[in-house]
């Protein structure tokens, strides 16, 4: 019982509402209680309300504010995109934005795709009923 | 001295309509030579300083545009043509028929309808949806527009049912998925390939001959439509297989 992630300089988060929904950012600096100053390497740091952010697993090691060039480092050596892009949750997100931006031709070739699926998954199932029978 | 703006630029422009009128008059005169059709456009040598007022002046302007060159090579004169023999006005004869009322013309409508403009994602290849009709549902390749504005579309046949068909562009969805039907050649299909079979008037084939040979109209349509769809269907389907999962 309580709280595993917490809000501290270095702390993973995801953004969930605004204009960058959905990028992941780094808590740089805590400007007071709802806010926190954020970064991103491909985004201009800024300040967030925490309300605006998830708070993820990962968290890296770097100092209060650092420069952006430091932070971009900081970011490569912890591994975050190859963590988060691992993670349960970042894998969910990846298929959630896949499934969003297919095709007409794409849409046809998952379903034939879930249909082979579908009759291997009920192949193997017919040769356990049968073992067991 | 000092006259007011305005009766200057007034005298201006009399001055400049009058140079025009003298052009247009020296362009006529000239016209009626043989003279071969300008391959380049006309482009004033005198440039506008503002709407109405050259930059040039009359005199300018005489020797811009070379007149006196053309007088030179008249031996100081214009030259001058004679009017072209008119053809002879054929005798109109009076006519013997006055209507009493005048009759209500309706104005004259010479506008052409002009094929559908075609959505920008439709192009020759492109997977279309059918949203109405017998084959609603189902995707489509588009061949090509006919020039009634209908979408020329087939399954192809062998693939899904659907035969070489027209299609309004309303009722139908462009996807972004394209095939190659480069090869296939559908000039010969036109809207007059649809047009329903011209029923023969037939006066003295009542009844059971009348069915008859509608049947053997339709029975030999058929087989030349069989034969050319094939023929471009074979191609399609083959593109098709191509690009296949």
């Amino acid at each position: 019982m309580g709280f595993k992630r917490y809000v501290e300089i270095g702390r993973v988060a995801l953004i969930n509402y605004g204009k960058d929904y959905g990028k992941l950012v780094v808590i740089v600096d805590v400007v007071d209680q709802n806010r926190a100053l954020v970064d991103a390497p491909d985004m201009v740091r800024s300040q967030l309300n925490f309300k605006r952010l998830t708070l993820t697993d990962i968290k890296i090691d770097i100092n209060r504010a650092p420069r952006k060039k430091t932070l971009i480092e900081a970011m490569e050596k912890a591994d975050v995109k190859g963590k988060w892009e691992n993670s349960s949750w970042g894998r969910k997100l990846i298929v959630q934005k896949k499934r969003a931006s297919l095709n007409d031709f794409d849409r046809f070739k998952v379903m034939l795709a879930k249909i082979k699926r579908g009759g291997l998954v009920r192949q193997e199932l017919a040769k356990l009923k049968k073992e067991s029978a | 001295f000092p006259f007011p703006l305005t009766y200057i630029a007034r005298l201006l422009r009399i001055h400049i309509s009058e140079r025009k009128r003298e052009e247009e008059a020296e362009s006529n005169q000239n016209s009626f030579a043989a003279m071969a059709p300008r391959k380049t456009p006309v482009v004033s040598r005198n440039p506008q300083l503002i709407r109405g007022v050259g930059k040039y002046s009359r005199s300018k302007m005489y020797h811009k545009r070379g007149l006196w060159a053309i007088k030179a090579k008249n031996g100081g004169v214009f030259p001058k043509h004679d009017p072209k023999p008119k053809a002879a006005a054929t005798p109109v004869k009076p006519s013997k028929f006055y209507p009493a009322d005048d009759i209500k013309m309706p104005l004259p409508n010479k506008r052409k309808a002009k094929p559908t403009k075609l959505r920008a994602s439709i192009t020759p290849g492109t997977v279309l949806i059918l949203l109405a009709g017998r084959f609603k549902g189902k995707r489509v390749v588009f061949l090509k527009q006919l020039t009634s504005g209908l979408l020329l579309v087939t399954g192809p046949f062998k693939v899904n049912g659907v035969p070489l068909r027209r299609v309004n562009q309303a009722y139908v969805i462009g996807t972004s998925t394209k095939v190659d039907i480069s090869g296939t050649n559908v000039d010969k299909f036109d809207d007059k390939y649809f047009a329903k079979a011209a029923e023969k008037k037939n006066k003295k084939g009542e009844g059971e001959f009348f069915e008859a040979d509608k049947e053997r109209r339709r029975a030999s349509c058929h087989k030349t439509r069989r034969m050319t769809r094939r023929l471009s269907m074979q191609h399609c389907l083959n593109r098709l297989r191509q690009c296949q999962i």
